[in-house]
């Protein structure tokens, strides 16, 4: 899918490898992963003696975090995020599935379509914040609004290409073997297009994330983009680093986890 | 012209036009949404009076700079991780889950480095577009077709003279993906910042138009920033439709 | 006794050990002497590394033990000059027109355009692809391809060339036509020919001998001469000798063939438990 990007999967030769093999390359890749950790936060510790006024160094960071997770100020906030979150993913992943496997099935709708999403998806969404506000008011409607407008679009967009894209073979062997078309969709046409369509569910999480931060960022009096903001506002620079900090990990862990979830489906 | 698109110019219009019924009617409050006629003309009006083209100078020029360093740097960082395998095993989940994070975050640490000038904001434009370069170059890289590697050493050709006769023009298409993702995202990049974080552009013009419930003015720079963005977008995306026609792909 | 044109002694092919798996012994031992002008053609099972010895021979790859040599010189690592090698995938290049694909080894090598522009319309005239000049690869059916790719390897005038399964990828009667091409072509230039096929027809048909190996680690089992004239083309099928020649071939190749698959079939049966 051209439009978007995703994380292209290194490719490895995938030979008649024992278990064995498998696991010292996963664990070789886990090691390297902790390396480039590493050399990131050797960096950061050096930004930071550079321009102290702007950032925390990177022990004050974990020090603060932790505080943070301790603290309810933080959950009251991370919670509210949290809520504006899986109600905007939910209706991101099940609206944008939807819509594209309509439009991925019904060929000339998919082809209209088509450049309307991608010009969709390239322009500056955060411009029409302001409209969002004017038309749902200011609350978590308008939050969940910001999220499901970034992140539905990506789904739509996988799910359709990866309908359309069905091999023709694929559905000649489903009448060849006389399937219901219940017994089709099962087996054949789900199991062909799953792997991309987890693809685009992939980044549509990641995209209905920054969607809900942001507008937390530009409107809001809770959640973690508020958070942010507020310590950018009041240079309270050691708790905003801090949130950055959680939520990087959070996007991070996530991210693998999908990741690891797409590279299963697609073996 | 074809059926598809004649539709598509419908669905468009038909669109537009219901929401402008919707404005005229009543049905949508004025205070919520402007009919698209009354933002169209303000907008002319706008543009005329000149008010707004520091803005735009300001929005396009840090747009400029952002996407041009992305794409070059993107390439470049693309190039050398897909040199070094493990260094690419390393950076795939990093990549996946780039566009969670928003940088904006790292404004207040680039207006130190840089001071309250432009380039904080051209940081944060060219942090967005990188990425989609880099991937998009790692994709390329990726696909080009390893018999062609072999064609340069039956032909003795040096790594320069391979890079640049057959691994850049295999690649070009990927590449030409990237760039336009590329100039896509530091719009996007450029706009918000100016958004949320202000500092002059068209994107703070926006939100100051927020801020004072000036809706005309408002709507107006919206649906210019709209038109403009879309513009420059599908004609890049045109272009690369010839490109790959010619090379029976896409 | 010619001198050789082309000489392999002793080469063999070791992978080292990878993924839980000992080495695995490729090709070889293998001797072959080349004849100047010569049109040999391999034919082998799956997986007998066939194509590692043309790599081997071309310089594209190292081997583990034994020398190559090319009209006298050592070939180690670096395709010499005067070799010329097509390949089965498509390496036409895409972004160029088919005039300036064939034109692509002649510009590297600093020759002057007027010389250029003779030698590449001469090559265009040769293989019939004048109408098709402007056209870009994906214009073209893979047959056409090929041809662009052989036209290619042709400009640079090789004394030797190399083809790896060349027509694999297309029709059996397109492969017929091709390798009457490739007879015609072999007359006009007078350059050694080396053909990895996995046709045993076109193989007896095409070559003055055929050489077949055993599956891996493949070596030559049987050499089998085809004495046929130089002028020959596809419809040396009707010739008795044919049929005779063909079945020397397969019966050698039939067990070896087996031996492979039966490998093979073990080797993702112990992956899969």
């Amino acid at each position: 899918m051209s439009v978007i990007p995703e994380a292209s999967g290194s490719a490895y030769v995938a030979g008649q490898d024992s278990a064995r093999a498998m696991q010292r390359r996963s664990l070789q890749r886990l090691l390297d992963s902790f390396l480039l950790i590493a050399a990131l936060v050797v960096v950061w510790q050096l930004v930071y003696w550079k321009s102290e006024v702007a950032i925390t160094g990177p022990i004050e960071t974990a020090k603060t975090s932790i505080e943070l997770l301790g603290s309810e100020n933080f959950w009251t906030h991370a919670l509210a995020s949290g809520r504006a979150f899986s109600l905007s993913l939910l209706m991101s992943s099940v609206g944008g599935v939807a819509v594209g496997l309509a439009l991925g099935a019904h060929r000339f709708s998919g082809a209209v379509a088509a450049p309307i999403l991608t010009a969709l998806y390239t322009i500056p969404k955060v411009t029409l914040y302001p409209m969002v506000l004017l038309i749902f008011g200011l609350g978590i409607s308008a939050k969940v609004a910001f999220g499901v407008m970034h992140g539905i679009i990506p789904v739509v967009i996988f799910t359709m290409d990866a309908v359309r894209n069905i091999d023709p073979v694929l559905m000649k062997t489903a009448r060849v073997f006389r399937l219901s078309p219940r017994e089709t969709a099962f087996r054949i046409l789900i199991p062909a297009v799953l792997p991309e369509i987890v693809t685009g569910l992939r980044v549509g999480f990641s995209l209905t994330l920054l969607g809900v931060i942001i507008g937390e960022m530009f409107a809001s009096q809770q959640g973690l983009g508020f958070m942010i903001i507020n310590g950018m506002n009041v240079h309270n620079v050691r708790s905003l680093t801090a949130v950055v900090l959680l939520l990087l990990l959070f996007a991070v862990a996530s991210g693998t986890v999908l990741l690891a979830l797409e590279r299963r489906l697609q073996r | 012209m074809n059926r598809v698109t004649i539709v598509r110019l419908c669905v468009i219009a038909g669109s537009v036009l219901a929401v402008e019924a919707l404005c005229r009617f009543g049905v949508i409050n004025r205070l919520t949404l402007l009919p698209p006629s009354e933002m169209a003309t303000y907008l002319l009006h706008l543009l005329g009076s000149g008010e707004i083209n520091q803005a735009i100078v300001q929005t396009f020029s840090n747009v400029a700079i952002a996407f041009i360093l992305s794409v070059v740097l993107g390439f470049l960082v693309g190039a050398v991780i897909h040199a070094i395998p493990r260094l690419r095993r390393a950076c795939d989940p990093f990549l996946a889950s780039y566009y969670s994070v928003p940088v904006f975050v790292f404004y207040p640490l680039f207006v130190s480095i840089f001071g309250l000038n432009r380039w904080p904001l051209i940081m944060i434009g060219f942090l967005f577009a990188i990425t989609a370069m880099v991937i998009a170059t790692l994709n390329g890289l990726d696909r080009v077709p390893p018999v062609l590697l072999k064609l340069a050493r039956v032909h003795r050709m040096s790594r320069s003279a391979e890079g640049l006769r057959i691994v850049l023009p295999a690649a070009g298409p990927y590449l030409f993906t990237g760039v336009k993702l590329a100039l896509a995202y530091s719009f996007i990049g450029v706009l918000a910042g100016e958004f949320i974080l202000s500092g002059g552009g068209l994107g703070y013009a926006i939100a100051y138009a927020y801020d004072a419930f000036d809706n005309r003015t408002m709507y107006a720079l919206m649906l210019f920033v709209l038109i403009v963005v879309t513009a420059i977008n599908s004609a890049l995306f045109i272009w690369e439709q010839r490109l790959l026609r010619r090379r029976g792909r896409g | 006794m010619s001198v050789s044109h082309a000489e392999l002694r002793e080469v063999s092919k070791i992978f080292p050990a990878s993924g839980g798996q000992g080495d695995v012994h490729a090709l070889g031992p293998i001797d072959l002497n080349l004849a100047k002008g010569e049109f040999i053609a391999i034919v082998g099972p799956s997986g007998c590394g066939k194509s590692t010895l043309l790599e081997i021979l071309a310089g594209l790859a190292l081997p583990s033990g034994g020398s190559i040599s090319f009209e006298g010189r050592p070939v180690q690592g670096e395709v010499p000059y005067g070799v010329g090698v097509v390949f089965q995938e498509d390496a036409s290049l895409p972004w160029l027109t088919v005039w300036d694909n064939i034109s692509f080894g002649l510009r590297r090598e600093g020759t002057e355009s007027a010389e250029i522009k003779r030698k590449v319309e001469d090559v265009i005239a040769f293989m019939g692809l004048e109408d098709f000049a402007r056209a870009y690869p994906a214009q073209l059916s893979g047959g056409m391809r090929q041809r662009v790719c052989i036209a290619r390897t042709l400009v640079l005038e090789p004394r030797l060339i190399l083809l790896d399964e060349p027509f694999g990828a297309l029709d059996q009667q397109t492969r017929l036509l091709m390798g009457d091409e490739l007879l015609r072509l072999w007359r006009k230039t007078g350059a050694t020919i080396f053909l990895i096929t996995h046709a045993i027809d076109e193989a007896v048909m095409l070559a003055d001998r055929v050489a077949v190996m055993s599956a891996r680690p493949g070596c030559f089992i049987d050499m089998v001469k085809t004495d046929w004239g130089t002028n020959r083309d596809s419809r040396v099928v009707a010739d008795p000798r044919f049929g005779t020649l063909t079945a020397r071939v397969w019966t050698r190749l039939r067990e070896e063939s087996l031996k492979s698959v039966g490998r093979s079939n073990r080797a993702t049966a112990v992956a899969l438990s």
